[in-house]
């Protein structure tokens, strides 16, 4: 496995879907190479930086709206 | 405008809690959640319909499902993934309304390298598929001002991504979402899930690089 192969990998290995054989040279590479470790870091690096962001919000409009609409709401 | 409502160390409800909220009005109840889901929402249903204004209109009408349909939860699924099944149905409705039925699974980009292939070494070097160079490393993130503007970076980075891989990458990344989720709230394969997913951080992985290194590449 070259480390151009493994970067395309990072995904499913971090996600355990990788098969067995493709695992166990994946890991064996990430063992000797530096470059491919820092990457896979940096993936992991991301992925929980991206958990840190919200997302756009509603407009100030719909929210007051439903708001209201679950204040009026028959119950 | 991106917004940052999320405070660490606020504690989430549980289900049992939330769910007498809504069913007794409770407005504190509501309000948590319309901050803590509407913006994973206005994204999923912004991936189905055309517009940012339409997308607000199904966030809004699942809402209103939500309150019609409560007292009928029975906690099969959690209470976020019956609310994002409910906005699901109306979006998909809506985008077959708007004609605007793309399929989730024929824009997914495959065999597209995520690294640039001039990072690595060509077929007549002694390792062809090496690295040239080594990625740096990246500094860690203590004082606040550097993980505000790391945040910025990433949530611009999240913006510019294409509809579906914002959607899958919120639903892994910030909801928490296992893959088997995402593909079943989409109906996308398992394959398509990973390449979307994959794409997203590889893209937003480039952008701290640049950031942190200052290299344009
Ligand atoms: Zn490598």
């Amino acid at each position: 496995m070259t480390c151009e192969e493994l970067v395309e990998l990072v995904t499913a290995y971090l996600d355990g879907a990788l098969d067995p054989e493709t695992e166990q040279r994946f890991v064996e590479h990430l063992e000797l190479c530096d470059g491919c470790e820092i990457y896979v870091e940096q993936i992991r690096r991301t992925a929980a930086e991206v958990g840190q962001v919200e997302p756009e919000d509603l407009s100030a409009e719909t929210r007051d709206r439903l708001l209201e609409a679950f204040r009026s709401f028959p119950r | 405008m991106l917004l940052y409502r999320r405070h660490v160390g606020v504690v989430v409800p549980t289900d049992d809690v939330l769910v007498a909220g809504l069913r007794t009005g409770d407005e504190e109840t509501f309000a948590c959640l319309l901050n803590g889901w509407s913006g994973s929402m206005l994204r999923l249903a912004r991936s189905f319909v055309s517009t940012t204004a339409s997308a607000e209109e199904v966030v809004q009408d699942t809402w209103l499902a939500v309150f019609e349909g409560i007292g009928r939860f029975e906690g099969r699924s959690s209470l976020r993934t019956w609310v994002y099944r409910i906005l699901v149905n109306i979006a998909r409705k809506r985008a077959t309304r708007e004609q605007r039925t793309v399929p989730w699974t024929s824009l997914v980009p495959d065999h597209v390298p995520t690294v640039d292939p001039q990072r690595f070494r060509g077929p007549g070097d002694q390792y062809p598929g090496g690295w040239r160079a080594f990625p740096d490393r990246w500094p860690t993130t203590e004082s606040e001002v550097l993980a505000h503007e790391v945040r910025s970076t990433v949530a611009a980075a999240v913006e510019s991504l294409p509809i579906r891989q914002q959607v899958v990458l919120t639903l892994r990344d910030i909801d928490g979402y296992g893959a088997e989720d995402v593909c079943a709230l989409l109906e996308i394969s398992m394959v398509n899930q990973r390449v979307l997913l994959h794409r997203a951080r590889a893209t937003v992985r480039g952008r701290l690089e640049r950031y942190f290194t200052g290299v344009d590449a």
